[in-house]
């Protein structure tokens, strides 16, 4: 197996232009995904009784095959990026509302209880408590389903050339039977969902200053690391 | 505070479901500590939380200050009432200085007022602002913890607050401690306060009225704690406050607070004539010998009264505990015990002899028959 590296050089500018694609691409369903997600969400916390089929819905809709949905919204909706982002947005669903409500759920009841002896309205208490107390099982969720979707994008390159970003490389690639450019698009594909990984990473340690410097005090009140 | 005819009923066989309370009735006079006690599933916790109103009542009225908590808009209410809970809920992704400012917060006090108060409380619960505002909960230890959500529920400064077993998630040696810390704190800060906890001891140490509740949510007595030691009103309650109660109501008197026998004394360099004219009408064949300031020397046998002359302090035996006003009568019966005397020495703050307590004396004060202002309604409650 031969790497084409005068092709590599030549196409670096096509590369960087497929990664801003593929990123734009990922962005928008995670993006839109959450909003829905959160929303969905905060009603099943609040009504209990909706939680089950929103949940069902969410995991049977991840239970279509990518391309067969793709396809079938083709019919629809055409060669367009509503095609292309509406299976991406609904497979972060599954991802997404359930770590939220699981994050919420996570908040000790007597946080809560407190929160209300202390007089907070019920949307300062979400805001103000639950939601920053919650932050670690959401951005976990964050983390998964933009990792997920990195991937799927891959797949949006089979509408054609103005979707798929690195994905294009991929199937052209193939199409070409040309080792040099498949490999060209699974690798950074690969590399720019593990640095989204460690992103988030980041971003959760960052938003979640309270679960760092743990230290408990002896009765001496000398710090010990735990 | 008052509660009148308060009920709050479950649905039948829910499970997990607090207890119920039935027809309550009680109030707390202002600056007064309210402890409610009893078994777990009595209905104390519920009781406590339909003054904030995170318990709806399902019947009655609770009033503070007049005014009807039901009538109010719940979160002014809450706002205004100091909530400590059990385990401190305090919370977790706020500093101990945003935790303790949170009810400021609310009511939108200007920045710089949160943060003076802020530092102001915790310094009052002993903890040095400087090094504990920044810090996060779970880097505290459950007995600073329990500090700062006392901290917390005082920042409004509310005339009325809420105890949950305040004290209940530390050890004996720290819980003894807040609890000294905070009846000092309460004698400045003479807030009216209702206190849960499921400890008798407890309850007669920080009550100044004591609710004795059973299980079905019924009130089984309410008074002062030594009434109800010295005066359970049935068997449920007697088992409740156990079989060393009157041990208890020791703990709970001082020594001030007895009819002290006058001492017979003398000063060195009396005439021994006189002492002995003094040792007849004393109460027992001794006499103590003092210092020019009354301060107790020893207790100077009346057989070693020279037939003339004067007094020898030197001949004076010290063996006699000395006690103050403020000893409960616990120590000062353990102090005598040890020392193997059934007389103790009271004194002033300056050392001056006020009186004697003998062991005989709090034997008669612990008797029931010796308090008449209680006598009445336990008289008629053995009739019934």
């Amino acid at each position: 197996m031969d790497v084409d590296w005068g092709w590599i050089t030549d196409h670096l500018g096509a590369l960087a232009e497929r990664t801003g694609q593929h990123l734009y691409l990922a962005g928008i369903a995670v993006a839109i995904g959450f909003a829905i997600s959160f929303l969905l969400a905060i009603a099943a916390i609040r009504r209990r009784v909706v939680y089950p089929p929103i949940a069902a819905v969410a995991g049977l809709v991840y239970t279509i095959p990518s391309l067969a949905l793709f396809a079938a919204l083709v019919s629809i909706t055409g060669i367009s990026i509503v095609t292309a982002e509406v299976p991406l947005i609904l497979y972060t669903f599954v991802i997404l509302i359930r770590n939220i409500v699981a994050g919420f759920d996570s908040v000790s009841p007597d946080v809560i209880e407190a929160a209300d002896g202390m007089g907070y309205t019920r949307n300062q208490r979400l805001l103000r408590v639950e939601l920053p107390l919650a932050i670690p099982l959401i951005v976990a969720g964050l983390r998964v389903a933009s990792v997920s979707t990195i991937g799927l994008v891959t797949i949006t390159g089979t509408l054609g050339d103005r979707f798929g970003g690195l994905g294009f490389f991929i199937f052209e690639g193939i199409s070409r039977d040309f080792t040099t450019e498949m490999l060209f698009g699974a690798v950074p594909s690969i590399l720019l969902a593990l640095v989204i990984d460690l992103l988030f990473t980041r971003v959760q340690a960052a938003a979640t200053p309270w679960t760092r410097r743990r230290a408990v005090l002896t009765p001496e009140g000398s710090e010990v690391p735990v | 505070m008052e509660l009148r005819h308060v009920t709050k009923r479950y649905e039948a066989g829910a499970k997990g479901t607090p207890g119920a309370v039935n027809d309550l009735s009680l109030s707390v006079p202002a600056g007064k500590i309210c402890v409610l006690v009893g078994p777990s599933g009595c209905g104390k916790t519920t009781t406590l939380k339909m003054v904030n109103r995170l318990i709806e009542p399902t019947s009655g009225d609770i009033l503070i200050d007049g005014r009807a908590v039901l009538e109010e808009e719940v979160t002014t209410l809450r706002r205004r009432i100091g909530y400590v809970i059990q385990q401190t809920g305090l919370f977790p992704h706020l500093t101990i200085g945003d935790n303790v400012a949170v009810v400021p917060r609310l009511l939108g006090w200007p920045k710089e007022r949160q943060r003076q108060r802020r530092d102001e409380l915790l310094a009052l619960v002993g903890l040095e602002p400087g090094a504990y505002r920044d810090r996060y909960p779970a880097q505290l230890s459950g007995g600073e913890r329990q500090r700062v959500g006392v901290a917390r529920a005082l920042a409004a400064d509310p005339p009325v607050m809420l105890m949950d077993e305040p004290f209940g998630a530390v050890d004996p040696i720290v819980r003894e401690r807040l609890q000294n810390e905070f009846l000092r704190l309460q004698e400045e800060l003479a807030k009216t306060i209702l206190f849960v906890t499921h400890d008798i001891d407890e309850a007669i140490k920080m009550g100044d009225l004591v609710a004795v509740m059973q299980l079905g949510g019924m009130l089984a007595q309410f008074g002062p704690p030594d009434e109800i030691l010295a005066h359970p009103a049935s068997d449920f309650v007697a088992r409740f406050v156990g079989a060393d109660r009157a041990l208890k109501r020791l703990s709970l008197n001082r020594v001030g607070e007895l009819p002290l026998e006058p001492a017979v004394t003398v000063t060195p360099g009396d005439d021994t004539e006189l002492a002995r004219e003094r040792v007849r009408s004393a109460p027992f064949p001794y006499l103590l010998v003092v210092d020019a300031d009354r301060r107790p020397l020893g207790w100077l046998p009346a057989d070693r009264i020279a037939a003339q002359g004067h007094i020898d302090p030197s001949l004076a035996i010290s063996m006699s505990p000395l006690l103050d006003r403020e000893t409960t009568l616990k120590d000062a019966l353990s102090m005598m015990l040890d020392a193997d005397v059934q007389t103790g020495i009271v004194v002033d703050r300056d050392g001056r002899v006020q009186g004697l307590l003998t062991v005989e004396a709090i034997g008669v004060a612990l008797r029931p028959e010796s308090n008449p202002a209680v006598l009445a309604p336990s008289a008629a409650a053995a009739a019934s």
